[in-house]
């Protein structure tokens, strides 16, 4: 009887694991980021319910958000997430012309900044950016006489930014990378000769009429993983210049503007509605993809 | 014909042999590996310089005397600290390999029933897997927070592993590996009486071994380089991972002679990624032929 249940329900008992903590650590997260961003809530008392408040606050009367946190974001995503993409789908059609062995070998070398995640990012960077005339970048400028004094990079209102998104950019060619690599080498052979009797003449054309339909499917799973990654690497801002809020609010991006009220001022109904409106965002891009991208049969 | 195909070459994708055409982008390439590659092998070389070369002014990018003096004083350094460094590697390696076993086995089980059996409902959770694949956990911090908080799993070891069991791309991955395999092969089980979690076991996991590695690989990353739970979830010391530790070290020794311990942890973090990476990489390969979004 009980041998029964196990093979009738199979699907609830192989699902429920999986399903379990999906919905506690992933969908609940946002239901309750949706609720709470309806209140007021400092961590402590009973929420209280104060409908769009604090939406209102965040475009009217946050002028930190507007004047720094959301064009940050904005230039950030615009030039990492699209420009990520690109230098990943380049890459891959450059790889995909090789020979295997040195195409393997050049596809780890290129893949492994997106491994050093956290930790081995910060130290690099910080290490290269230093602000005194030991760091490496001010020594070599300092040589050329580019520059007459030290930069302190990391915590330049100028050039924080800028750093942040050359470091997004080389550790950019991940898991979508890798996608797109695989779909360019599995694309049927025989196309490319049929394309080039219906009259292809160049390389460009190729992947034109050729490489991208035929790779549609991995270039949208590239595509999603570029903009997980882009927003997923947000930190890198507060982890360069070790504090958050970043020198003049000029690294700081959305997700550590809800770190800032959430953790630190424990405005916790005002953090949660930065992080609907966030993963509005994130969906948004995505759906902009999808409509690159899908399949138009 | 002939003719034309001199001038352009229809098939290039893939190539079996070396040929000279193929300089080009070898050429187009080096800029790009270049940039890739010299933060790498600069921390490789911080990590084995001793003091002297450190403090040297001009700075030197290679070293010339390599020493494991960083190394022993990393293990040194942990000696003033309440716990030592063993401790944190100990927890690291248990929260990793915990990870990758129980989010293999809980991805692959979803996996094969949302693609293989029937029931209400199975295409919305798929939908709905799928579009998780963009979750970006920091977003929701707080709400997880809350939740840890309220489950009783605030400060204990379990906040380590729990939240990085559900990954959707993980279950994403398998399933469209799930799906190449043929449905006569699991009817045929079916037949001979077999039960799904018997054709799971016997039939599906040992046919979709790369894409099993391929989720090894991803897990390995999230669990192995994650400081979220040391640093939002846990108080005590004791219970907090080998990355949270090497993160707040290299934060906290500044300046130069904080640079070689720094080096060296950040080698020590990155050496594992990338080696199971190599060893691994055709699989994922092949997983990766699948992961088409339609």
């Amino acid at each position: 009887m009980k041998r029964n249940i196990l093979d009738k329900y199979s699907h609830a008992f192989l699902l429920a694991p999986f399903l379990l903590s999906f919905l506690i650590f992933i969908l609940l997260p946002i239901l309750i980021a949706i609720c709470l961003s309806f209140t007021n809530f400092n961590g402590v008392q009973f929420p209280d319910f104060v409908f769009l408040d604090n939406y209102i606050r965040v475009f009217t009367n946050d002028s930190t958000f507007l004047t720094k946190i959301l064009p940050n974001t904005i230039l950030y995503a615009v030039i990492v997430g699209p420009g990520g993409y690109l230098l990943s789908f380049f890459m891959a059609w450059v790889l995909s012309q090789l020979t295997k062995v040195p195409r393997t070998i050049l596809a780890i070398l290129l893949y492994s900044p997106s491994m050093t995640a956290g930790v081995t990012v910060t130290t690099i960077w910080r290490i290269l950016f230093s602000g005194d005339r030991t760091g490496y970048l001010n020594y070599a400028l300092l040589q050329f006489g580019i520059i007459e004094e030290p930069i302190s990079w990391l915590q330049s209102e100028q050039f924080l930014l800028p750093i942040m998104i050359l470091v997004a950019l080389w550790s950019s060619m991940g898991i979508g990378f890798l996608s797109i690599l695989s779909g360019m080498l599995n694309v049927n052979q025989e196309l490319y000769e049929a394309a080039h009797l219906d009259g292809i003449r160049n390389r460009f054309q190729e992947v034109i009429y050729v490489t991208i339909p035929s790779i549609r499917p991995q270039m949208l799973f590239g595509a999603v993983m570029a903009i997980v990654n882009t927003f997923n690497s947000a930190g890198l801002g507060v982890q360069l210049s070790g504090s958050n809020p970043t020198p003049g609010y000029a690294g700081s991006l959305i997700a550590n503007h809800i770190d800032d009220f959430g953790y630190i001022r424990y405005e916790m109904g005002y953090a949660a509605a930065l992080s609907v409106i966030l993963l509005l965002i994130i969906w948004l891009t995505s759906r902009v993809a999808y409509r690159l991208f899908e399949d138009k049969e | 014909m002939a003719i034309i195909m001199a001038k352009y070459r229809v098939v290039s994708i893939n190539s079996i042999r070396f040929e000279r055409t193929q300089l080009k982008f070898y050429i187009v390439l080096l800029p790009f590996l270049v940039v890739v590659i010299l933060p790498i092998i600069y921390i490789v070389c911080s990590a084995f310089k001793p003091m002297e070369e450190l403090l040297a002014y001009p700075p030197k990018f290679f070293t010339y005397r390599p020493t494991l003096e960083n190394f022993t004083k990393l293990f040194e350094a942990s000696d003033n600290t309440a716990f030592p460094m063993s401790l944190y590697l100990f927890n690291s390696v248990t929260v990793t390999i915990a990870v990758v076993i129980f989010g293999m086995l809980f991805s692959a089980a979803a996996a094969y029933a949302l693609s293989k059996l029937h029931f209400k409902g199975r295409e919305l959770i798929s939908k709905v897997n799928t579009v998780s694949m963009m979750f970006v956990a920091t977003a929701v911090s707080i709400p997880r927070y809350l939740i840890i908080k309220y489950v009783g799993l605030l400060d204990t070891f379990w906040i380590n592993i729990v939240p990085l069991l559900a990954t959707p791309v993980v279950v994403f991955l398998l399933k469209q590996f799930i799906d190449q395999v043929p449905d006569t092969l699991i009817e045929a089980a079916k037949m001979e009486g077999a039960s799904d979690y018997r054709i799971l076991f016997r039939i599906i996991m040992p046919i979709i071994r790369p894409a099993l590695a391929t989720s090894t690989i991803v897990l390995f990353q999230n669990a192995w380089n994650n400081t979220e739970a040391s640093n939002l979830f846990i108080n005590r010391d004791s219970l907090k991972t080998f990355a949270f530790y090497m993160n707040s070290l290299s934060m906290s020794e500044n300046g130069v002679a904080g640079l070689g311990l720094a080096a060296a942890s950040a080698l020590i973090m990155f050496v594992p990624n990338i080696v199971l990476f190599m060893l691994m990489q055709s699989r994922v390969m092949n997983t990766m032929a699948h992961s088409g979004l339609k």
